[in-house]
């Protein structure tokens, strides 16, 4: 960068606002694509059904005063936070193998600060037009109707997809049916009205007004992105040597419109039709080379595909491309390029994180147990002079379905195991019972047995063995 | 950098040419200044804020919470309403497993494993709360001060009705001290005959004297230990012959002679501190049944 120039600009620069054009293209058909699938699924998986034996009926619901995570057929409860790590390290890994590969990946096609924006700016096209139209009513004073009527206009649309957004976040946290009927009487948690409403606003205010500025000034991501990024990461890029030529860019005007005029001329292919500025949501120009504000969203290289068709010049002015490839004098034709260790490295931990995530909720144990020593007291002389333990066996059901589970000790002789009435304990799904076992030994006998084990077999007849200690003095 | 040569004032000028800078606020600091002013007059609305004289602007809020009298009272939000408004809805989200609890025979309760798991739970938060300074956290007790509560011998019966009568009425040990009915020497004879019961070392002869002193009009021990010396439950007098102390240290004592010491101690003193208050009146009825179906499970079967 000039230094020079920038000691003459002030350190403050109003914003310019970006008003997009609309573009047609392989980049802007995935978007859609993405943009639809994303939202068919955040706006329509809480009313999706789903038979429970004993819990709402809807497919993924976040219960928080129940303490569990219903998904489908499977029902998460807090200790199964490990999943949560795991899942949040494969997203990681995800980003930066993308990121390595094919640079902000996620930025331009998945994040929802992009897919948001790119629904209001579809709302602020389907109501005000296309680019100039929308310039020519920024200008216009807010007295004149038309433009009272469609920013107006854009501006309720927006309010509602806001809302219903938020709506949409909170009903995944209760039965949607039952909280949108309370959420409309008055009757809903304070806690769903506050989310709805701080929800409302920031979708608002980020899709609606921060834009861009969410990416470049909020989002860390963008700013960490250069450590990921290698020489050879595909990335959008303009190819500057194609486009300026010897004599720089030049509008295609008379004695310029072919190629061979341009190229005996000295000009690069560039016609500098400012297409891929006024398609850029973040409002850069991709011609002064990579920069953190790009958040690779590939709609100026549907622009400018566009216009070289139209002018008969070859594709790919603007491209996916590497820089060490860009460096090359004759450019090779693009390819990932997978062979780093950074590229392996991420790809085999995710390989392994997800593997082990599968396996791990594939093989999850029907039901959580654990036994406590009672320690207060330790142990207790009864009148006859034996010596009895307390112990609390804590079963938790998580299979999905009522089950009896069996209670025994290995390693005791018999008769001296006391369960109470919980030989055999019926727990229903999601509830934990807690059982008193008391083990009473003769204070000569109690040394031999100072180490046994609880046995607990659920209905299926699968056993687990958890081992406890009978304590006659107090050991140091 | 600044433009220097063109400052932005404020245009005013004074005594011909003394003029001042023009930096206003960022925008989005003086707009979150705005809104925390906007904030604040909301929360004056709602909740106490303004000292007026003696007293106070109470803000529209209110906190609605059952008084002592059953009536709803309705306080300006303060937080000490707001506890109480809480733990009565805490006593709400109890009140069917106390539904079912009062609802239930004990003998049912001990076969139902979520209502037992209440028990154990909800009974562990009551008896911390109201036996534990006595009975000790775990109910185990203290020698000397409280009987222990895990074992197997109940002074006053261990049925779950005598458990309930106890807790519910209360219960006071007495024993007169007998340091002037009886001589030196008598008492050293019955003090040898107790511990000769529990299979504890005495001296054989002066044991022999004491059986005979326990069971003659003389001491007449046996008029509230009973003929066998295992106690009656519905006078509470102690099991005499059972391995459990209660207000002898014999279990912890050092030697033969301090064990005697302390047996003679009592039989010359008497007992007159196994008070139990009664907590009908302090306990409602269904935290009494809680806490019996509760110590219930500490003394295992009871007998």
């Amino acid at each position: 960068m000039d230094t020079s120039q920038s000691a003459a600009e002030p350190l403050y620069f109003k914003r310019i606002p970006v008003i997009t054009r609309s573009v047609k293209g392989p980049f802007r058909k995935f978007k859609t694509v993405v943009l639809w699938l994303g939202f068919a699924v955040y706006f329509m998986l809480p009313w999706l059904p789903w038979s429970r034996p004993d819990s709402p009926s809807q497919a993924v619901m976040f219960d928080i005063p129940g303490r569990r995570y219903m998904l489908f057929d499977m029902t998460v409860y807090p200790q199964d936070v490990f999943w949560l790590s795991l899942l949040l390290f494969i997203s990681a890994m995800v980003l930066f193998f993308a990121t390595v590969l094919v640079g902000r990946a996620f930025c331009g096609y998945f994040c929802f600060q992009t897919l948001w924006t790119d629904a209001f700016m579809w709302i602020e096209h389907f109501l005000q037009g296309e680019r100039p139209a929308r310039l020519r009513l920024l200008r216009e004073p807010w007295s004149k109707p038309e433009k009272m009527l469609k920013l107006g206009g854009t501006r309720v649309l927006w309010f509602l997809l806001s809302l219903w957004t938020a709506l949409t976040f909170v009903f995944y946290f209760g039965h949607a049916q039952t909280l949108l009927v309370n959420l409309v009487m008055g009757k809903a948690p304070a806690a769903a009205y506050i989310t709805t409403i701080a929800l409302t606003f920031s979708t608002f205010v980020a899709a609606g007004v921060l834009r861009e500025h969410v990416c470049t000034f909020i989002c860390p991501y963008g700013r960490f992105q250069g450590a990921m990024y290698e020489p050879a990461t595909l990335s959008v890029h303009y190819d500057r040597k194609r486009g300026e030529g010897a004599a720089g860019r030049m509008s295609a005007r008379t004695g310029l419109r072919t190629l061979a005029e341009r190229k005996t001329l000295g000009h690069g292919d560039c016609i500098d039709c400012d297409f891929c500025v006024q398609v850029c949501p973040t409002g850069i120009d991709i011609r002064n080379g990579l920069q953190y504000k790009c958040i690779s969203c590939g709609l100026c290289i549907d622009a400018c595909n566009t216009i070289m068709d139209k002018m008969g010049f070859p594709r790919g002015l603007v491209r996916y491309d590497s820089e060490t490839n860009l460096a090359l004098a004759e450019p090779a034709p693009v390819h990932l390029q997978w062979k780093s260790l950074k590229v392996i490295g991420y790809g085999s931990f995710l390989v392994v994180m997800t593997g082990m995530l599968f396996y791990t909720m594939s093989h999850r144990a029907t039901f959580e147990h654990s036994v406590q020593h009672v320690r207060q007291p330790l142990f207790v002389t009864l009148s006859d002079g034996r010596i009895r333990n307390l112990y609390q066996i804590r079963l938790t059901n998580i299979s999905g379905r009522e089950d009896n589970y069996s209670l025994a000790a290995r390693g005791l002789p018999p008769g001296v195991l006391d369960l109470g009435n919980f030989d055999q304990v019926k727990v229903r799904t999601g509830k934990s019972v807690i059982v008193q076992a008391s083990v009473t030994l003769d204070p000569g006998l109690a040394a031999r047995y100072g180490e046994f084990e609880f046995l607990i077999r659920n209905g299926k007849g699968e056993e687990v063995a958890d081992k406890a200690r009978f304590f006659v003095k107090h050991e140091h | 950098m600044a433009d220097t040569a063109h400052p932005n004032t404020t245009g005013h000028v004074w005594d011909e040419n003394l003029q001042e800078f023009n930096n206003p606020l960022p925008a989005w600091w003086a707009y979150s200044f705005y809104a925390t002013v906007v904030f604040a007059v909301v929360y004056w609305v709602f909740f106490p804020s303004w000292p007026i004289g003696k007293g106070f602007l109470p803000g529209i809020n209110t906190v609605t919470y059952k008084n002592a009298e059953g009536q709803d009272e309705s306080w300006h939000w303060n937080t000490r309403s707001k506890l109480l408004a809480e733990m009565q809805e805490a006593a709400l989200a109890q009140k069917p497993y106390y539904d079912k609890l009062m609802g239930m025979p004990y003998e049912k309760i001990a076969k139902d494993p979520e209502l037992n798991s209440f028990v154990l739970a909800a009974g562990k938060s009551v008896f911390s709360e109201n036996c534990a300074a006595c009975h000790q956290s775990g109910g185990q007790g203290k020698i000397g001060l409280a009987p222990n509560l895990t074992d197997d011998d109940w002074i006053y019966g261990g049925s779950d009705e005598k458990i309930n009568e106890t807790i519910t009425r209360g219960r006071h040990g007495y024993m007169p001290p007998y340091a002037e009915a009886l001589s030196a020497e008598q008492i050293d004879q019955l003090a040898n005959y107790v511990l000769s019961l529990s299979g504890n070392q005495a001296d054989a002869a002066k044991a022999a004297k004491g059986k005979d002193l326990f069971h003659a009009q003389t001491a007449a021990c046996n008029y509230c230990h009973g003929d066998n010396a295992k106690g009656r439950a519905d006078m509470g007098s102690a099991n005499l012959t059972d391995k459990v102390w209660l207000w002898a240290n014999v279990p912890d004592a050092a030697d033969q002679a301090a064990k005697v010491a302390m047996v003679k101690k009592i039989i010359s003193g008497g007992i007159d501190k196994g008070v139990m208050p009664a907590w009908d009146g302090r306990l409602k009825p269904e935290q009494i049944k809680l806490l019996t179906a509760y110590v219930r499970t500490l003394g295992g079967s009871g007998k």
